[in-house]
């Protein structure tokens, strides 16, 4: 047979082309099963690290039924939604946050009238907004957790915060990333950057959205004791990245924490159950 | 007689010495200063590649008569690319933590001169079991160079060994050592394969170009 030809490469071309498509899809679509467990679980044990409870791939979802006791979505506004927090995918919502500040950005250089065209977009994004929120009981006490996500130097960042059922002193803070630089930004997935996180606050004390503050040279030469973390030598983008996912993330919350706040400040007896609170629309712009 | 014959036998050990693909042909370079900061991915990668290597090597070999002259590369490309879907689904499967760490240099074996360069210049000419030989051989090769380039550069720059705080329980931290931090980072790997070089070189003076 004339291997050379022109019909015998085509058809060569075409059967080798099918029978990889046959085989690829074939072990695509079995192993889908597992591989979806696997980030599942992963994100079980993320969830968990940020509440300082330490669980293997193994024990991470009977730990996760255990201590997790609430999931819920809200959106901008601070109102409880239908649906799981847990099936929230971040990356679009990442997206419309990012929209969102660059509209914000805009909206110094435009005229009155595209001003109140791009704040009525502002408005239908802080509506559309699907934010999770976990709560957590454990023997020492209860706490939230959020979800963060933002941009490192090479690639996505992203991460759970923990609070303590005050809406503003951080309990547990872990990050994970895609691809930053070893031994530079990519320390910020080790305790030593994370620890130090536990106990700052994400208000000031008047009541102003903070989130936290990452600093070159050390946040104890500011005198940022509430709000300051030490910066990565060597990784200062990723360590602004930090803090800016941070900030944007949590800020979104900011509306229900202060909510729940004036609610428990007003009924000072009564422990939070947010999965029944009417949500109270704060109007405030943070 | 043996299972091999002495010129199989050298298809297995020239790649591991005197034709190393690393030290001696200069091929997959990149991949060895990615994937060496630490032994356990090190290890997935060279297991990763020698598989795929070895597998299309035979594939490629088994085909050798039937491929179309004029789009052998494609097709090669086309077998190479698969296996490391392959792969890549696998370790996703079964060793998520591992592929995380590994995450693009496994869809990166594609590029992997090393695996191109065995499928044009040997299983292309030769029957499956050479082929078979060359590929375990040249994958081999390379594995042990990235173990050998890892285990340093884990040493040196975390003071662990494949995870184990070696540094730390022989008590050179409280006597003030400090870790490395160059060695973490990628141009280390090329000292330390240029080190490699220079020391097979004094043993084996063949390879010293006149």
């Amino acid at each position: 047979m004339n291997t050379q030809s022109n019909s015998y490469t085509f058809i060569f071309a075409a059967v080798m082309v099918l029978i990889v498509a046959a085989i690829l899809s074939f072990t695509a679509f079995n192993l889908q099963p597992l591989q979806e467990q696997n980030v599942k679980v992963e994100k079980y044990q993320n969830i968990l690290a940020s509440v300082k409870i330490e669980s293997t791939p193994a024990n991470a979802e009977e730990l996760f039924n255990q201590y997790i006791t609430g999931d819920m979505v809200l959106d901008a506004n601070g109102n409880v939604l239908e649906g799981k927090g847990f099936d929230v995918k971040l990356k679009p919502e990442v997206d419309l946050m990012y929209e969102a500040k660059r509209l914000v950005s805009e909206l110094g250089k435009v005229s009155a009238d595209q001003k109140a065209s791009i704040e009525d977009q502002l408005a239908t994004i802080k509506t559309e907004r699907r934010l999770p929120l976990f709560t957590c009981s454990k023997e020492d006490g209860d706490f939230i957790i959020i979800p963060v996500q933002g941009k490192g130097l090479w690639g996505p960042i992203w991460g759970f915060v923990s609070l303590e059922m005050d809406y503003n002193t951080i309990y547990g803070a872990i990050f994970a990333h895609k691809g930053e630089t070893p031994g530079l930004g990519a320390e910020i997935d080790q305790t030593w950057f994370q620890e130090p996180f536990q106990g700052k606050k994400i208000f000031k004390a008047d009541g102003t959205f903070v989130g936290v503050n990452v600093y070159k040279g050390g946040f104890e030469a500011v005198g940022d004791f509430d709000h300051g973390i030490d910066g990565i030598s060597g990784g200062t983008i990723t360590s602004v990245g930090l803090e800016a996912m941070i900030k944007d993330c949590l800020v979104d919350y900011a509306p229900y924490f202060k909510a729940q706040m004036a609610k428990e400040s007003a009924e000072p007896e009564e422990v939070s159950e947010p999965e029944v609170s009417e949500a109270v629309t704060n109007s405030q712009e943070i | 007689m043996s299972l091999l014959s002495p010129k199989e036998v050298k298809l297995l050990t020239n790649p591991l010495n005197i034709d190393n693909p690393i030290t001696t042909q200069v091929l997959g370079i990149c991949s060895a200063l990615a994937v060496t900061v630490k032994l356990k991915p090190a290890f997935v990668l060279a297991i990763s590649v020698i598989a795929v290597l070895t597998i299309a090597n035979v594939v490629v070999s088994l085909l050798r008569n039937a491929i179309p002259n004029r789009i052998r590369i494609i097709v090669q490309l086309v077998v190479i690319a698969s296996l490391v879907i392959l792969v890549d689904q696998v370790l996703k499967a079964y060793v998520y933590d591992i592929s995380k760490q590994l995450s693009v240099f496994v869809g990166l074996i594609i590029t992997n001169c090393i695996i191109m360069g065995r499928l044009e210049a040997f299983a292309l000419g030769n029957k499956p079991w050479p082929s078979f030989l060359d590929g375990l051989g040249n994958g081999a090769g390379y594995g042990v160079i990235l173990l050998i380039v890892a285990f340093f550069r884990e040493l040196f720059g975390s003071g662990t060994v494949w995870d184990y705080p070696v540094f730390e329980n022989i008590g050179l931290y409280s006597i003030g050592y400090v870790n490395n931090g160059l060695m973490i980072l990628p141009p280390m790997a090329l000292i330390v394969v240029g080190i490699i070089i220079w020391i097979q070189r004094h043993y084996s003076r063949e390879l010293i170009e006149k």
